[in-house]
């Protein structure tokens, strides 16, 4: 709470932090597009595959791969599992860089000059993070969608026409303000851990690696807890 | 002027700096000499406030940095310049934009007497057409030099150097030392 609470004393101007804000929404959305894609529509695609295995019974309509394929998606996969993704990439990468920086007197040089270096170096990281992880998870749920069907009507799973018609079946706009609720307190959570675990590293490159590891280790730790507690709370 | 009173630090239990007191005078370079390990740099980091000490007191020309409020010692801290064992060169920035980095944040000059500024300093520690490059493609007498230039580039009141030859050849120990004495404050 201390380290959150010293982000908004001292601060430099907000040219300061838009320009920073920047260039991290940048670093932390759209270089991880990539690395989104290829995971979301991976795991859209063998979700389908999977859900279709175990939906056998011709009583159920084959549009029901694709509902369930979206509930599982919009729900759990998009947020929760890209959050785990999002901690590998992104916590590690923020905590190195924050290490680094402390181990090699950077952050004493910003110090020394002044400046708040916890506001100017994790306030635009935090904001980055709540920013884009939201917009992350849309774009992942799309893709596993696409992987979804992609897969399905390939291999002759289900129709288009049924898959269409099962991600429109029954659908529950409050799903989705619950994803996005989920994208912005994980996107919070994994940004500030790792770094304050990156900030207070103390050593040298072995301590800078250890770091990193606990950062990933505690933000997906908070992520999985997190997850329940908002899962009771506002389902 | 500085002036530090009884200024002890001890890490653990084991008692690095115990009860240094002394007047660094306007003007004049003033050196701190030790064997290694005894305490220089914890001493030199407790006079800028890298370091809070378990006893003593600093003061800048007669203001109270050790306790002053957050504020007061963003206030004093940038009437300071300080070169730090490792150049702390930021390494997503390039040479330019280190030099440049203090007079982004603490000043509004426009960016015409920015380059001029960064350009002047550059050139009074030798440094001429590096200013694109980063810090990872220069050798480390060059990266001492930039981190001289980023220090002197606002003007300080105070400026600090910590062990600002360790690891260098003797002749770019000489050239920095020179650059130091001679041609330092700006």
């Amino acid at each position: 709470m201390i380290f959150l609470g010293s982000l908004v004393v001292r601060r430099e101007s907000l040219g300061t932090y838009y320009k920073l804000v920047l260039e991290e929404c940048i670093l932390v959305g759209v270089k991880s597009l990539f690395l989104f894609a290829l995971v979301s529509t991976f795991i859209g695609a063998v979700t389908t595959v999977q859900t279709a295995y175990n939906l056998v019974s011709p009583l159920v309509p084959n549009y029901i791969i694709s509902n369930v394929v979206r509930e599982m998606t919009i729900l759990e996969l998009a947020p929760t599992i890209m959050a785990l993704i999002f901690a590998g990439k992104v916590g590690s990468s923020m905590s190195g860089n924050l290490g680094t920086m402390r181990i090699t007197e950077q952050i004493d040089a910003l110090e020394v000059m002044g400046i708040n270096a916890t506001s100017y170096l994790v306030l635009p990281k935090i904001i980055a993070s709540i920013l884009m992880y939201p917009m992350l998870v849309i774009f992942s749920g799309a893709c596993a969608l696409g992987g979804g069907y992609l897969v399905g009507t390939l291999t002759g799973i289900i129709s288009p026409t049924d898959y269409i018609y099962g991600l429109r079946y029954a659908f529950n706009e409050y799903t989705v303000t619950f994803a996005l609720t989920k994208a912005l307190v994980f996107g919070f959570l994994i940004s500030s851990i790792s770094c304050f675990k990156g900030y207070y590293t103390k050593g040298g490159a072995f301590e800078v690696g250890v770091a990193s590891t606990e950062a990933v280790t505690t933000s997906v730790m908070a992520v999985l807890i997190a997850d329940y507690l908002l899962a009771q709370l506002l389902l | 002027m500085i002036e530090i009173q009884n200024i002890s630090k001890s890490f653990e239990d084991k008692q690095i700096i115990h009860n240094i007191s002394g007047i660094f005078e306007k003007g004049k370079t003033n050196l701190i000499i030790g064997a290694s390990g005894t305490g220089k740099s914890v001493l030199l980091k407790s006079i800028v406030g890298l370091i809070q000490p378990d006893t003593g007191t600093v003061f800048y020309d007669g203001r109270n940095f050790t306790d002053a409020d957050k504020e007061m010692k963003a206030e004093i801290r940038r009437e300071i310049g300080m070169l730090f064992q490792g150049g702390a060169l930021f390494d997503s920035k390039s040479v330019e934009q280190n030099v440049m980095f203090p007079l982004n944040i603490l000043t509004k000059m426009s960016p015409t007497e920015k380059i001029d500024r960064v350009n002047f300093c550059l050139k009074r520690v030798g440094l001429e057409n590096v200013n694109n490059k980063m810090p990872s493609e220069i050798s480390g007498g060059m990266k001492k030099r930039v981190g001289i230039a980023r220090a002197i580039v606002n003007n300080p009141n105070y400026l600090f150097c910590d062990e600002p030859n360790s690891g260098l050849d003797p002749q770019t120990s000489i050239l920095i030392d020179e650059q130091m004495i001679s041609k330092l404050p700006p």
